[in-house]
């Protein structure tokens, strides 16, 4: 049996039915990896072993928890105690945390297999995984072409059914966006429903952890064992947390969908704007009342995005500084030559860009034209938003502008970089979550996602509207062949 | 002539018993690094999560320095690289501090005098750097990093280096009174960086120098005296005083350059995004200040008025938080407080001094110390005697009616003792017994202090003399 290519739903089903245990799906995708992982590279760390000792170990439970025996990739700037967690970065080489993340933990305690750690942009910095020190990931759909990011070797990793399941992060878009253009359900939960402890900061009023998964129900399974309260961060919030698996309802009858004029507009490409167009035309056939809403300072999402996000990260990279852990450069003279070449030779180019960019934003004599103003206009976008949700239940958009494009071809244009995330980086300034499914191809058969946004806390309708389109679509199903 | 102008900038460890955002202990002269965790050691993806008790501490303060307490409470970032603060960025309080305008009291040359606080805030302590004597490396102690530290900024209101020491002074007192802090400048717990220009006899400001390192009140003190007239001998000679950081060397009694204002630190503050600002409830801030206990002022007039001690007595008393405890378990103990007040500010203060003895650290408890005053009364002890076993009690920590015991130090106030001493000294001395007839006083005073003498100090002078006259007459009448 192949059991790589089933869902977590399903394989919990087998072992519930005694037809299948952890070790043996364990040795699948071992087996699956062996084959895909040289061409896909969706990993920084894999260790067999551990993969089979944790087996071995969930064997002698007595008491299954809700993803027992499924393994599940983790996102490398998400910690993992003992094990490499490095962000994808030179600086952090070596740096095993004494620690799990708050989400890793729960994993753990509901019986998951910590299973790899996934490739990522350097820090989360990019939409294309290609600013990894250890290389860019391959999108499985395309070898040639990127899996898109920062979440890159996540979301590849589970189109190559290399995982079942994957953590990633998304500051503004980095779960959605790669699992737009691998074809796999990405969602990005409300901010403050997943703890953030254990997540290797990049902009912390954005961060948000979220599951990677090939559909809607496996996806809010993992939802379920990673949302609620955490006392180690502030930032999450106490709302109880609902059963999510209890929303996946194929119905939207009566549900208010609304679609942003603004979001297909200059910049869309046809095809994907056609898919888009095609899935609203099909929720309204399932009874969705669907309409044009305006969201009408979507202009100033990436600008002001990149002035938060950067000056947030200015801040928290700045402990990278070969004092504690890490990399250390090997010959300096003083204090601060030690510190200018450790992070000269530990940060990579996007990573450098981006303290700059935020370092400079938050200088006396700019703060108030920059990152002041920037407060301002995230205050106006989230407005835009309350105000669009008072006429309707839940938003509708494409994930990104494009399919997958091709390695290399944006690297050195950070702006055109920049636009990949134009349609997701809202919803980050926002605080909101967002579901991305898979709603068609391309001619050159690269996967297309649709995005749903809700209300904060929301999550339910998401899943509600995210699981009828799957139900009544059938591109989830499809796989790249490897 | 020209008139200093001084600020303060205090920083006070807050007594919590955990860190300002994480649960490690903050207790000092532990074994190093011993009391660390990823988040007060900023290891990546570790959060802060505020302590209550340092901020409930922090309002205690505040709303005893008589500030406005902010309703509103946030965190910032104040961004620097330094291998003593583990984030590379302290979380501190920027734009709004938890609370402003505040004043404190001192007792000048001229009265009262009042000087304005401009603002207390809530912040976490930095590591310490430790610097082996061999090697080019420095390391690092986090054992510090993350304790809640209390930032008092005072106005511009202090005239003279001695105001400035007696407002830390009394700001101490408060702060102890409180118990928001053991307020221990040698630990660390308490200290004090100082902005001084000086105002010429026009009236206009000169820069203003900003002097570190003083590690005592002391220190403070004489900085400010030294820095003063360095500032007064330039404008004498009409050069421009620099706006600089300059450190305090108290070996050398001078300041040094550190660094210039063109060197200063953009610190980026910007609001702690890991930190949810959050609303103070009415009913919260009501309580802490319902909870505030007496302070060094209204326990002075309470002194004063209850034990019947002079104002001044009272003010000495009550300066030191626990200088006053213990004079009112004395007074618990023992009735008569003026003496006890006595006691304390002459004997027991110069000996604690002499010897560097913190009162809080004092073996001597309020009994053993009373007892001496008891020994007095019952009239076994003369009070000469009494000041001579006070430093010996504090010395050996024994008892003091065990010193007087063992060295056979009771007064002897046996009337048959003394008698047959007196009958010796009279016996043994008949010329001075003889001028005594012929009305020689100080024929008396000798026959005495022999007797005195004879008692190696024992006998009871009074009983001594009223024998010693008692025998001279019968033996006269004879």
């Amino acid at each position: 049996m192949e059991l790589h290519r089933l869902t977590a739903h399903q394989l919990s089903d087998l072992i519930a039915q005694k037809k299948t245990s952890p070790k043996e799906i364990a040795q699948d995708l071992l087996k699956r990896i062996k084959k895909t992982e040289k061409k896909v590279k969706a990993f920084c760390f894999l260790d067999e072993k551990d993969v089979l000792r944790q087996c071995a170990e969930l064997e002698k439970r007595t008491s299954h928890g809700a993803l027992f025996g499924i393994p599940v990739v983790i996102k490398d700037n998400i910690c993992v105690q003992g094990q490499d967690t490095t962000c994808s970065s030179r600086i952090l080489k070596g740096f095993k945390p004494p620690y799990d993340a708050t989400c890793v933990r729960r994993l753990k305690q509901e019986g998951a297999i910590i299973f790899a750690k996934g490739n990522m942009d350097e820090f989360a910095f990019g939409s294309s995984c290609e600013t990894s020190c250890y290389g860019p990931t391959h999108n499985p759909w395309d070898l040639k072409r990127i899996p898109g990011g920062s979440s890159g070797g996540s979301a590849a990793s589970v189109a190559a059914d290399e995982t079942i399941l994957a953590l990633g992060s998304d500051t503004g878009g980095s779960i959605r966006q790669p699992a737009s253009l691998c074809g796999v359900v990405g969602f990005k939960p409300t901010y403050g429903r997943v703890s953030r402890y254990g997540l290797i900061a990049f902009a912390s009023s954005l961060d948000q952890i979220g599951p990677l998964a090939k559909d809607v129900q496996d996806a809010a399974i993992l939802l379920n064992v990673i949302s609620g309260h955490d006392g180690q961060d502030s930032t999450c919030a106490d709302v109880k947390v609902p059963d999510y698996t209890k929303a996946l309802v194929n119905n939207v009858n009566g549900l208010r969908i609304g679609y942003p004029k603004e979001y297909f507009a200059k910049g869309l490409n046809t095809e994907v704007k056609d898919s888009v167009e095609t899935a609203l035309g099909l929720l309204r056939k399932l009874g969705a009342q669907v309409k044009e809403i305006s969201l009408p300072h979507t202009g100033y999402a990436v600008a002001d995005y990149y002035i938060i996000a950067t000056a947030e990260a200015s801040s928290n990279l700045a402990r990278f500084d070969g004092v504690q852990y890490g990399h250390r450069a090997s010959d300096f003279d003083n204090l601060l030559d030690m510190y200018a070449k450790t992070r000269g030779e530990g940060f990579g180019e996007e990573a450098k860009r981006r303290i700059i960019l935020g370092t400079y934003a938050l200088s006396s004599g700019y703060y108030d034209a920059y990152y002041l103003r920037a407060l301002k206009a995230r205050r106006l976008i989230k407005e835009d938003f309350d105000r669009a949700f008072k006429d309707c239940d839940c938003i509708v958009t494409p994930t990104s502008p494009t399919a997958a494009f091709k390695i290399g071809e944006r690297i050195d244009n950070p702006l055109a970089m920049y636009l990949s995330d134009i349609y997701t980086i809202s919803v980050n300034l926002a605080g909101l979550p967002a579901i991305s499914v898979p709603c068609g191809f391309n001619e050159k058969g690269l996967p297309i996602g649709l995005q749903f946004i809700a209300r904060a806390f929301e999550e339910e309708v998401l899943l509600r509207g995210a699981y009828t389109f799957e139900q009544n679509t059938d591109y989830h199903l499809k796989k790249p062949e490897l | 002539m020209y008139q200093p102008v001084i600020g303060l900038e205090v920083h006070v460890q807050l007594d919590t018993k955990s860190k300002c955002f994480c649960g490690c202990s903050i207790k000092f002269g532990q074994s190093p690094n011993s009391q660390t965790c990823p988040v007060c050691l900023g290891f990546p993806g570790s959060l802060p999560v505020l302590n209550e008790a340092a901020l409930k501490l922090s309002l205690k303060a505040a709303l005893a320095l008589d500030c406005e307490v902010s309703k509103f409470i946030k965190f910032d970032r104040k961004n620097y690289f330094y291998p003593d603060l583990p984030k590379n960025f302290q979380i501190s309080q920027y734009d709004l501090p938890l609370s402003h305008n505040g004043a404190l009291f001192i007792d000048s040359e001229s009265g009262r005098k009042k000087i304005r606080i401009r603002r207390v805030h809530l912040e976490e302590d930095a590591g310490k750097l430790v610097h082996p004597e061999k090697g080019k490396m420095s390391m690092v102690d986090f054992n510090r990093s993350g304790t809640p530290l209390l930032e008092i900024v005072s106005e511009p209101d202090i005239d003279s280096a001695e105001e400035a020491y007696d407002y830390l002074l009394r700001l101490k007192a408060i702060l102890e009174y409180l118990e928001v802090s053991d307020c221990n400048m040698e630990e660390g717990s308490l200290r004090c960086d100082a902005n001084v220009s000086l105002k010429s006899a026009g009236g206009a400001l000169g820069d203003k120098v900003e002097l570190k390192n003083m590690n005592s009140f002391k220190g403070v003190k004489q900085a400010l005296e030294y820095e003063i007239k360095r500032q007064a001998e330039l404008l004498d000679k009409k050069k421009k005083i620099t706006q600089e950081t300059r450190l305090w060397d108290a070996v050398k009694n001078v300041t040094v350059s550190m660094r210039s204002k063109e060197e200063a630190h953009d610190y980026r503050y910007f609001p702690e995004p890991d930190l949810v600002p959050f609303i103070l409830d009415e009913d919260y801030i009501k309580k802490i200040r319902e909870s505030l206990p007496e302070l060094p002022q209204a326990r002075a007039e309470r002194f004063a008025r209850e034990y019947n001690i002079p104002r001044y007595d009272a003010a000495v008393l009550t300066a030191d938080k626990y200088l006053a405890d213990y004079f009112e378990q004395c007074v618990q103990l023992y009735d008569k407080t003026k003496i006890v007040s006595n006691w304390i500010m002459t004997e027991l203060l110069a000996h604690l001094n002499k010897r560097n003895i913190d009162i809080r650290y004092l073996e001597l408890k309020p009994k053993s110390f009373v007892s001496i005053l008891e020994m007095m009364d019952e009239g076994s002890i003369s009070g000469k005697l009494a000041k001579e076993i006070l430093p010996e009690a504090l010395e050996s920590k024994k008892e003091p009616r065990d010193i007087v015991k063992e060295k056979g130090l009771v007064q002897v106030t046996d009337t048959k003792e003394i008698e047959t001493i007196v009958e010796r000294v009279i016996k043994e001395n008949p010329k001075a017994a003889g001028d005594y007839y012929q009305g020689k006083t100080s024929a008396f005073t000798f026959l005495v202090g022999q007797i005195m003498r004879v008692s190696r100090g024992k006998a009871n002078p009074k009983v001594a003399n009223k024998i010693l006259k008692e025998q001279l007459e019968r033996r006269g009448n004879a």
